[in-house]
């Protein structure tokens, strides 16, 4: 049974390290704005020497 | 034959998706309305950004043409410095507001704009605030090359008066997300380790359960002393202004849960309520965020600064260059194009100017001034470039001191007694009531009982349902009022609507659309040739009240006139085939007819014979009529207009004629609200424009209306999109539904707090107990609060 006491311990320590994530997320400004990533996710960074059109 | 009779297919531009007319410009396979757009698509082909036009099809807009020396002001260091958002040694950054914004396609050209100029360090765009920040090299680059940049491009940053002092940021707002993702943490783990104690599951081990309930108190404390804080410091404030909110009977519920929990724990006499404890601070959190989650990103506070330009043309030395407008000084000339804003008091060089006031003064034609005519600030010129003499700096002129007026000084906040509030007094009084009696009642069977009965009252009588059920059902509505394009303040105008029982509306922009009025001919009807020299007259004067009236008339005139002579702003006259033609004001046609009606009307005579005149109307806005006789079985209703009679005629018919104002200066119309408020009315008010402004911050609830949201508006409690004036009735009988729904709330809630009431008087509440009844109440009012919102939306078709 004294086992429970090392799982509650990391469960603790997990628990507060998402607690902290997440602090330092909203901070960061990462739930100011919820529309934008959604559109720039779907932009490739590829080559875009192709995309120049021939003159 | 068929080819020629053949319709050619619509062009479209490649850049902005507009169909081109015969002056197309074609280059690589691609047509282009216009050379501007030839020119973004050069830049971004030069700079193999061509994706922009593969993400969406024709993204681009048409970019302004710029007058050169737009940005000149931007040279200035003193006017940088106020723009940038921050600077160090090596870089800068600028927030820019870009009202353009509108598909992904921008998003992408925005962010990569360091392809194009190498200074930009990186560029980052928000597109529901429409902003960008971006991030230079100030040796590389400047501001201003970086505006001329997105200027070119189309996106000329929104730049006004109100950008030049100093920014703040909300940052109260963010912290509420740290304060619940505290309370939600603590709430959860709080939770896990009181499972044995909701299973009943016997733990014999006094080690473990006294691990556990020492993990619950120092999980607790932070809630206590951060998430908490707000509720505990507010109901202190009000105690120290003598009078109850809400607030205070929710920290007694929560001080007296923590105490009474840590009292158990330390003593080893029980678990406590920490589960409920925490709970109570997260859902209470939660209903908070929602109330004050409002639209962050519309302003409901602008004053005349944001209205002005940032910057003028000054004409020194005979050239003009632009100065940002904190810097115009007594005796500058500046230089106004057509459809700029005249910033300041000043004093006409040029020799004529027509200025549209329809936003200062609510008159809905423009006005004539001749060289040496004072001219105030906030008008429009609508004609050709003119020239003036600024007789008052910007911070002085007729148009700021009006904002200098106190009422504008004062936070009108304290105006309307909430609901909440008002209930809280006496719910706090009656728990506190039954509290002392059942706590006396207990002591014969000693102290420990009586204080523990105390407490019990205060934990289960705490008003928590009853404070979820307000920010839900209000923050429901809120969210159903902006699908219709209505954006409120806050959630207190919601019951702010509910309560007015007078409405006052303003005439030119608000119930008529603005800059829009339709002339009429009355008389004997025209002959052809009659009306082709009507039409050839107005042609050779370069009137804007001409091209209204050729609109009517709809024939091109395109014969000679000789003897053509203007009378500024009285008439014109010119001979035609011999004969003389006249058009302009009763005075200038002939001194027999009798101009009985009232405004603006112009006669039109052929050799001194008259043959009717046109008359101006106001176009009034879909379905408006309708909508004022609608309202009008329930509300008084007034009209305050800054505009002359005209209309009266028209409007007699909806409205009572008493209730009919006009030529109403800004100061009428605001004391003319003050006056019926000192009668006990709630008044709401309707309005647009400046002149507007006083009166609706001393209204009880105030209404803007715009055609485009995210331009200027004056303060207010709401903004309404005007293609949507014709639901105001439906907002406004929905309000009062709203609050139905609250008092149905409040009867849910307080019967659940009778229920825990009966254990904790009986001196049996236990911690479980607690714990259902808490977030089941909570839970239930939500649930209400929201389905109703819904359900009752369909009814008043919203």
């Amino acid at each position: 049974m004294q086992v429970i006491i090392i799982l509650i311990g990391i469960s603790l320590f997990l628990a507060i390290s998402f607690l902290i994530v997440f602090f330092i997320a909203a901070k960061k400004g990462q739930f100011s704005d919820t529309y934008t990533p959604s559109v720039r996710i779907l932009f490739d960074d590829k080559d875009l020497s192709k995309n120049k059109d021939s003159k | 034959m068929y080819v020629e009779n053949q319709i050619a297919p619509k062009i479209l531009c490649y850049h902005c998706g507009n169909e081109c007319d015969n002056s197309y410009i074609f280059e690589n396979d691609k047509y282009f309305c216009c050379a501007g757009c030839r020119n973004v698509y050069d830049i971004l082909n030069n700079n193999n950004l061509c994706t922009y036009y593969n993400i969406e099809k024709n993204p681009g807009l048409a970019p302004e043409l710029s007058k050169s020396g737009e940005y000149d002001f931007l040279d200035d260091p003193d006017t940088v410095c106020k723009l940038l958002q921050f600077t160090d040694d090596k870089y800068s950054v600028i927030s820019l507001n870009l009202p353009q914004i509108h598909c992904s396609s921008c998003i992408w050209l925005l962010e990569n704009l360091f392809k194009i100029n190498s200074g930009i360090v990186s560029s980052n765009v928000n597109f529901i605030k429409k902003e960008i920040k971006i991030k230079f090299l100030h040796k590389n680059t400047s501001i201003k090359e970086i505006i001329i940049l997105l200027a070119n491009l189309g996106y000329s940053p929104l730049l006004n008066l109100n950008h030049l002092d100093a920014k703040k940021e909300n940052q109260s707002f963010k912290s509420i997300y740290f304060k619940i993702a505290l309370a939600a943490f603590s709430f959860g783990n709080i939770m896990l380790f009181s499972f044995p104690e909701y299973l009943g599951i016997p733990i014999t081990d006094t080690f473990f359960k006294s691990t556990f309930n020492y993990l619950n108190l120092i999980l607790s404390v932070p809630v206590l002393l951060y998430s908490a804080k707000d509720y505990f410091t507010s109901a202190y404030k009000s105690l120290k202004n003598k009078f109850i909110n809400i607030d205070f009977p929710l920290s007694l519920g929560i001080a007296a849960l923590f105490l009474r929990s840590a009292y158990e724990v330390l003593s080893g006499t029980g678990a406590g309520y920490f589960d409920s404890f925490t709970g109570l601070v997260f859902f209470l959190l939660i209903g908070k965020y929602l109330q004050e989650r409002t639209y962050n990103y519309l302003d409901f506070e602008k004053n005349y600064k944001s209205f002005f330009p940032i910057s003028v043309m000054v004409m020194k030395d005979h050239k003009p260059s632009s100065v940002s407008l904190d810097k115009i000084q007594v005796g500058d000339r500046i230089l106004i194009h057509k459809d700029e804003v005249i910033p300041t008091d000043s004093i006409l060089i040029s020799k004529k100017a027509v200025i549209d006031y329809s936003f200062i003064t609510g008159e809905s034609l423009p006005v004539y001034k001749k060289t040496g005519a004072y001219i105030y600030a906030g008008g429009r010129q609508t004609d050709l470039n003119i020239e003036l003499e600024v007789v008052k700096e910007v911070s002085q002129s007729y148009l700021s001191s009006l904002w200098n007026n106190n009422i504008f000084k004062k936070q009108d906040e304290g105006k309307i007694v909430t609901f909440t509030n008002k209930v809280s007094k006496y719910f706090t009084i009656v728990i506190l009531f039954i509290a002392f009696v059942s706590s006396s009642i207990w002591l014969t069977e000693g102290i420990d009982k009586a204080l523990f009965v105390f407490t019990s009252v205060l934990i289960v009588a705490c008003p928590c349902a009853l404070s979820l059920s307000i920010p839900f059902t209000f923050g429901n509505t809120l969210k159903i009022f902006a699908e219709n394009k209505f954006f409120l303040k806050n959630t207190n105008v919601v019951q702010k609507f509910s309560e007015i029982n007078e409405i006052v509306f303003d005439k030119t922009g608000t119930i008529t659309q603005a800059g829009s009025s339709a002339f009429r001919f009355y008389g004997r009807s025209l002959s052809e040739i009659e009306k082709q020299k009507i039409a050839s007259l107005v042609l050779t004067s370069n009137n804007t009240l001409g091209k209204a009236i050729l609109d009517i008339i709809g024939t091109k005139g395109n014969l000679n006139v000789k003897d053509f002579q203007e009378y500024e702003g009285v008439g014109v006259k010119g001979k035609i085939n011999g004969d003389l033609i006249k058009i302009g004001l009763q005075k200038f046609i002939s001194e027999d007819i009798v101009d009985d009606r009232n405004g603006i009307n112009i006669y039109v005579s052929i050799n001194d014979d008259v043959l009717g005149y046109f008359k101006i109307s106001n176009i009034y806005r879909k379905n408006i009529l309708d909508v004022l006789s609608r309202l009008s079985k329930n509300y008084r209703i007034s009209i305050l207009s800054g505009d002359n009679e005209n209309e009266k005629e028209n409007l007699k018919k909806y409205i009572d004629k008493d209730n009919l104002l006009f030529n109403q200066k800004p100061e009428d119309k605001l004391s003319f609200i003050n006056s019926l408020s000192e009668k006990g009315k709630k008044v709401l008010m309707v309005g647009d424009g400046l002149n507007d402004a006083g009166a609706l911050k001393v209204s009880y609830a105030g209404i803007s209306v715009t055609d485009d949201i995210s331009r200027f508006s004056p303060s207010c409690d709401g903004i309404l999109d005007s293609s949507m004036l014709f639901k105001l009735y439906n907002f406004l009988s929905y309000s009062g539904m709203v609050m139905k729904i609250i008092y149905f709330n409040l009867t849910i809630s307080i019967m659940y707090n009778l229920i825990g009431l009966f254990f904790a008087v009986n001196g049996k509440l236990s911690p479980i107990i607690s714990a259902v009844l808490m977030p089941l109440s909570s839970i239930s009012v939500i649930i209400v609060a929201v389905a109703f919102t819904n359900l009752f939306r369909r009814k008043y078709k919203l």
